[in-house]
Formats: C-alpha cells, sequence, structure tokens
C-alpha cells in the first residue's frame, strides 16, 4: 500500500480534539520540565519519551473509524479497536526512531547545537520509516511463505502468530 | 512562571503539528510512527541547551533512550490490550503506563543516568 498524505482527512477532526492534544503536548512538557528540576536531568529525560499524547490520538483514531462505520450502518467496535492497534504498532516500530533520536542527539549536540537537532531529527525520520517499511516487508514475505507451504509444520501453527 | 508558559506553548504547538501530520497520513499503522515521533523532546530539549547548555541536554537526551525503548514495550502492549483482550483504546493506553513507568525506571536503576 503506497503512502498518501491527505488533507480531507482533517475534516473528520473536531476543532477541540485539536485543543485536547495542545493541551496534552503542552502539560507534557511542562512535566518533564519540572521531573528534571525537582529530581534532577536523568529522570527529565525519561519523560522525553512519554507517551503523554498517546492516550488522545489512539482514542481519536478509533472513535474515527467507529463513526465511519456507524454511518454505514455497521457496528464499528471491531473496526475501531483494530485501527487503533495499528496506530500502536507504527508506534511501536517509531520508538526505535526515537532511540535513535537521542542516541544521536547525545553524541552530536556538544559539537553543534544545531547540528545535533538536524541530525537527531534526519536519524528518527530515517530509522522511523526504514523499521516501519522492513516490518512491512517481512510480514508480506512470512505470508506468502505460509500461503505456498513453505514453512516447517510447527510454524505453520497460526497459535503461534498470535 | 514564564519558562513553563513557553515550554507550554512550545510543547503544545509541536505536539499538535505532528499530530495533524499524523491524521493526514496514511496508511495507519504509517501514520502511528508519529505517536512516537520526538515532539516533547524537541521543545525541552531546545530550552535545555539554551537555559543550561549542551552538556546538560546531552545528559537528559541519555536516559530519553531509556525513555523510548520503554515507549516501545509501551505501544507493543497497548496493541495487546487492544487485540487480545478486547479493551477500548482510552483504557488500554492509560493500563500500559504501568509498563512505561516500569520499563524507564528499571533502566534507569539498572544503566544510570549520563555521566
Amino acid at each position: 500500500m503506497p503512502i498518501e498524505l491527505s488533507l480531507s482527512a482533517l475534516k473528520q477532526t473536531q476543532w477541540y480534539e485539536y485543543g485536547v492534544r495542545f493541551l496534552l503536548g503542552g502539560l507534557a512538557t511542562v512535566l518533564a520540565g519540572i521531573l528534571g528540576a525537582r529530581f534532577g536531568v536523568s529522570v527529565g529525560g525519561l519523560f522525553l519519551a512519554l507517551p503523554a499524547i498517546f492516550c488522545a490520538s489512539t482514542t481519536l483514531v478509533e472513535s474515527h473509524q467507529r463513526r465511519t462505520k456507524e454511518k454505514a450502518g455497521l457496528s464499528g467496535r471491531r473496526r475501531g479497536r483494530e485501527a487503533a492497534a495499528l496506530d500502536a504498532a507504527g508506534a511501536a516500530w517509531g520508538s526505535i526512531g526515537l532511540v535513535a533520536f537521542a542516541t544521536v542527539f547525545h553524541l552530536t549536540v556538544a559539537a553543534s547545537v544545531a547540528g545535533a537537532f538536524v541530525a537527531a531529527l534526519t536519524a528518527w525520520a530515517v530509522v522511523a520509516v526504514s523499521a516501519w517499511w522492513l516490518s512491512r516487508k517481512l510480514r508480506i514475505v512470512s505470508h506468502h511463505a505460509r500461503r505456498s507451504g513453505h514453512w516447517p509444520p510447527s510454524a505453520k501453527n497460526p497459535r503461534l502468530f498470535r | 512562571m514564564t519558562e513553563y508558559v513557553v515550554r507550554f506553548i512550545a510543547g503544545g504547538v509541536i505536539v499538535s503539528a505532528f499530530a495533524i501530520l499524523g491524521d493526514m497520513l496514511r496508511p495507519k499503522s504509517f501514520a502511528g510512527l508519529l505517536g512516537a515521533a520526538p515532539s516533547v523532546a524537541l521543545a525541552t530539549l531546545g530550552i535545555a541547551v539554551v537555559q543550561h547548555g549542551p552538556h546538560y541536554a546531552a545528559a537528559e537526551s541519555w536516559t530519553m533512550i531509556y525513555g523510548a525503548i520503554a515507549l516501545g514495550c509501551y505501544s507493543v502492549v497497548v496493541c495487546h490490550l487492544l487485540i487480545r483482550y478486547r479493551l477500548t483504546a482510552l483504557p488500554a493506553t492509560i493500563l500500559a503506563l504501568a509498563v512505561w513507568l516500569a520499563v524507564a525506571f528499571g533502566l534507569l536503576a539498572g544503566f544510570g543516568g549520563a555521566a
């Protein structure tokens, strides 16, 4: 499936949903600052990767999918849950990129601050997208292998892959 | 107080920008990558560099690695809670926060912060 950028998808989002994410993002940044000042730089650093807006964004993904299905006269509960799980799976791959961001920033910030931000953001984008792409490739390969029967007998047991 | 207002606005703007980009992207699993975007980190590290200098920001980014590993574990747990245990998104994402805290502080206790 190709990657698409669709402006029309923004129409699904209500104005207050943007407000919630702005509020949570702002609060998470303030919290990271307060914890860093109160408990030291090490604890503050942990909270730079706090899944603060994850709750809001995943809940929104779920509700958008459910609403779309319900408009078509169907129960969208399962579809909403699956969309939210896909979003979470993407975040799992994205977190590998976040490790790359933090590592590159840590290694380069002493040499150049601006350069560190550029290098770290580039590392995040390259590693996150590569991890996502690789996960899709592996899934396609395993799917074909299972369909053509090229897996060992134990691997054909679908319970092992759940 | 001014510092926290700046943090709030900078964090809110950067998080919203990544969230809007995520809304526009398809497929959903690709858009999910932006759920782990360094949005809070960009605002916080920027302020840390200005206030305390690059060495402080470097120390902060070292323990951010632990936080990012914890985020990976958190996302996998959320995925399982949604699909295996059929929870809805809100309770799943809130319950899994315990995993994020355990992994992040476990790694910090095990490996320590930057020197």
